[in-house]
């Protein structure tokens, strides 16, 4: 595979690769990494605000330090990595089966149904995300699943447009008259000839999309209607330390530079991918406008 | 020309409708009873059921779409359940902060952001180049409540904990100090400007590291182009080149991005007012959510979609101006 050769001499893809391997792995053996229970209190008067580096009162020691429940925060930060990165990619997979759903049918149905579509997709694209966020969000009991679904179901527009264009151009190919000419029709064309061509703007988008999504789920977190406590996410456990700054500011960091690793690694890997999977750019060896308006 | 311009506000109008029918089916479909919020916890339900009539939500669905869409477009947006004052005061106390906020942080993105970002691409592949690539994606990757959270941490607490010079300490919330009716003019303006600093750097180094990735992707892909070849083998000097040819040329995808980035920053408000306590929209709506004050979360959605309509509007005619083949196309 030529796309996955040049992914591999790419050192952003690669260094975004090993991030994102790591994480996974973390999420993945997270009890067998996490020192301690991330939720356990064991003393809170004794461990909580303790250090980076420094030993609770048994003599256990807490690397990242412990919050002001005494919880620890390594435990809590390689726990997290579960949800963030579940939400994540399982969220921008909501977005994708969505997007795609809706860009297909506009570009295959055409007429009314694509104006109808395509109206619709401009509509939620002008809803300011976040507010629909904090509305549905706050108004609905706070569950994994529920910031999910709301996370996939605001981001699908982008992927419509995208698809949409692309199953368009396709359309117009002599490849498909030849197809049909073949004496292929409906579901076959659309499954074997149609979607695998559409695929590949749509894993780039996608991928960038992943880093956006940890980004907002965090936020949620963080404004304390995301995922419900004391389930340990990273937005959450920057909410805690916010309220201990000055005297604890450990609480607040590391929680921070996970989300910037894990977003920061899935951005190397889409901007590296996009490059690849574009011969204008890929001859040049450069980066290309990474928020490009689709085609 | 003027036919075009109707026919997108007629879209815009459209899009406002359809934004603000959605989030009133979404709010009141959702769980939770305003009214319940509203009555002390131990009302009796006759109580509840007046508290109810009174908010009017005793009426059926279709009935209260109906009548809150006529006084809304009237003007009469009703009062917050949570705040006993009428939203339109609400709201106007906390547009300015939100408009002063996101209006400087968005000319210091572009200014800043086109800079770097035709800096780096002149620059290319030198230490300079790399060096501000990395800082832009790291930048980039942060979450804006972060960020926010890290600046006051250095400038707000360490600067004064270590007794920095005052010039690098700023405070860390609010727009002006407890006893700023009593400064000079000119002492309540500077006491101004250092409560926006810290909020202002976090919106506009995230704009900035986004700007000028793009930027410099976009700068480029022009000069790879064969007319920008013929121009350099014409022997025209590089800065006319660089200033007609390349940079002219690269601002449409820019304004395009510009029109696409402000949902982005009105979202980067909404936590950066959360941290620094500073009395805007984005502040506003997140309490108004909490305590399901419907009347505000309504026109504030109304409000930030309005803006966003504007902003592409906008854009678009920023196209014209820059591009003058649309310019012809219209006339």
């Amino acid at each position: 595979m030529t796309t996955g050769k040049a992914l591999l001499q790419d050192r952003r893809a690669v260094i975004g690769l090993a991030i994102l391997g790591v994480f996974a792995l973390v999420a993945i053996l997270a009890p067998l990494l996490a020192p301690v229970d991330p939720n356990a209190q064991p003393d809170i008067l004794g461990t909580r605000f303790l250090a980076p580096m420094s030993s609770g009162p048994d003599g256990t020691r807490y690397w990242l330090g412990t919050d002001r429940f005494g919880r620890d925060i390594l435990s809590r930060l390689i726990y997290g990595a579960r949800i963030s990165l579940t939400v994540g990619v399982l969220s921008v997979a909501v977005s994708v089966i969505v997007g795609c759903a809706v860009g297909i049918s506009a570009a295959v149905g055409g007429g009314w149904v694509e104006r109808v579509l395509m109206a619709a997709t401009d509509t939620v694209l002008a809803m300011p995300r976040i507010v629909v966020l904090l509305t549905l969000v706050a108004l609905w009991e706070p569950s994994v699943l529920l910031v999910l679904l709301v996370l996939g179901l605001t981001g699908w527009m982008g992927i419509a447009r995208l698809a949409r264009a692309e199953v368009k151009s396709i359309l117009a190919r002599p490849y498909l008259d030849a197809a049909k000419a073949l004496g292929i029709s409906g579901p076959r064309l659309l499954w074997r000839h149609i979607l695998p061509n559409t695929m590949t703007p749509v894993i780039v988008a996608a991928s960038l999309a992943v880093g956006n999504a940890i980004t907002l789920e965090s936020g949620l977190s963080f404004l304390g209607i995301g995922i419900p406590p004391p389930a340990p996410s990273w937005g959450s456990m920057i909410a805690t330390g916010r309220d201990a700054l000055v005297h604890a500011p450990w609480i607040a960091t590391f929680p921070g530079i996970a989300i910037v690793l894990a977003v920061v690694a899935t951005n190397l890997i889409g901007d590296s991918m996009r490059d690849a999977l574009d011969p204008t750019t890929r001859e040049r060896g450069e980066t290309q406008s990474t928020i490009a308006p689709s085609k | 020309m003027l036919r075009k311009a109707l026919r997108r506000l007629g879209i815009g109008i459209g899009l406002v409708f359809a934004v603000v029918t959605i989030t009133f089916l979404l709010i009141n479909l959702a769980p939770g009873d305003p009214a319940r919020l509203w009555v002390a916890p131990n009302a009796s339900e006759a109580d509840l059921a007046a508290a109810r009539r009174l908010l009017g939500l005793d009426q059926p669905l279709p009935v209260r779409y109906v009548a809150w869409l006529v006084d809304f477009v009237r003007g009469n947006w009703g009062t917050s359940i949570a705040q006993q004052r009428p939203v339109a005061r609400v709201l106007l106390d906390a547009l300015p902060h939100t408009l002063l906020l996101s209006g400087c942080s968005l000319f210091l993105t572009y200014a800043i952001g086109v800079l770097v970002g035709a800096f780096q691409a002149a620059k290319r592949r030198t230490p300079w180049d790399t060096t501000l690539t990395i800082g832009n994606l790291v930048v980039f990757g942060m979450p804006a409540y972060w960020l926010a959270i890290m600046l006051v941490l250095t400038f707000a607490y360490a600067a004064s904990r270590y007794g920095w010079p005052s010039w690098i300490q700023f405070p860390a919330m609010g727009v002006a100090s407890l006893d700023a009716d009593f400064l000079t003019p000119w002492g309540r303006l500077v006491d101004r400007l250092r409560h926006l600093t810290l909020p202002l750097v976090t919106l506009s180094l995230i704009g900035i590291a986004g700007t000028s990735r793009f930027v410099r992707g976009a700068v480029l892909e022009v000069r790879g182009q064969s007319f920008v070849t013929a121009a350099r083998a014409r022997g025209l000097p590089p800065p006319t080149i660089e200033g007609r040819y390349v940079i002219r040329n690269a601002l449409m995808p820019i304004i395009t991005l510009l029109g696409l980035s402000l949902p982005a920053l009105f979202s980067g408000t909404v936590f950066v007012e959360v941290i620094f306590a500073w009395p805007g929209m984005g502040r506003e709506i997140v309490t108004a959510v909490g305590a399901r004050d419907y009347p505000v979360v309504m026109a504030t959605t109304a409000i930030f979609a309005v803006l966003v309509v504007v902003g592409n509007l906008l854009a678009d005619s920023l196209y014209a101006v820059a591009d003058p083949r649309i310019r012809e196309g219209q006339r």
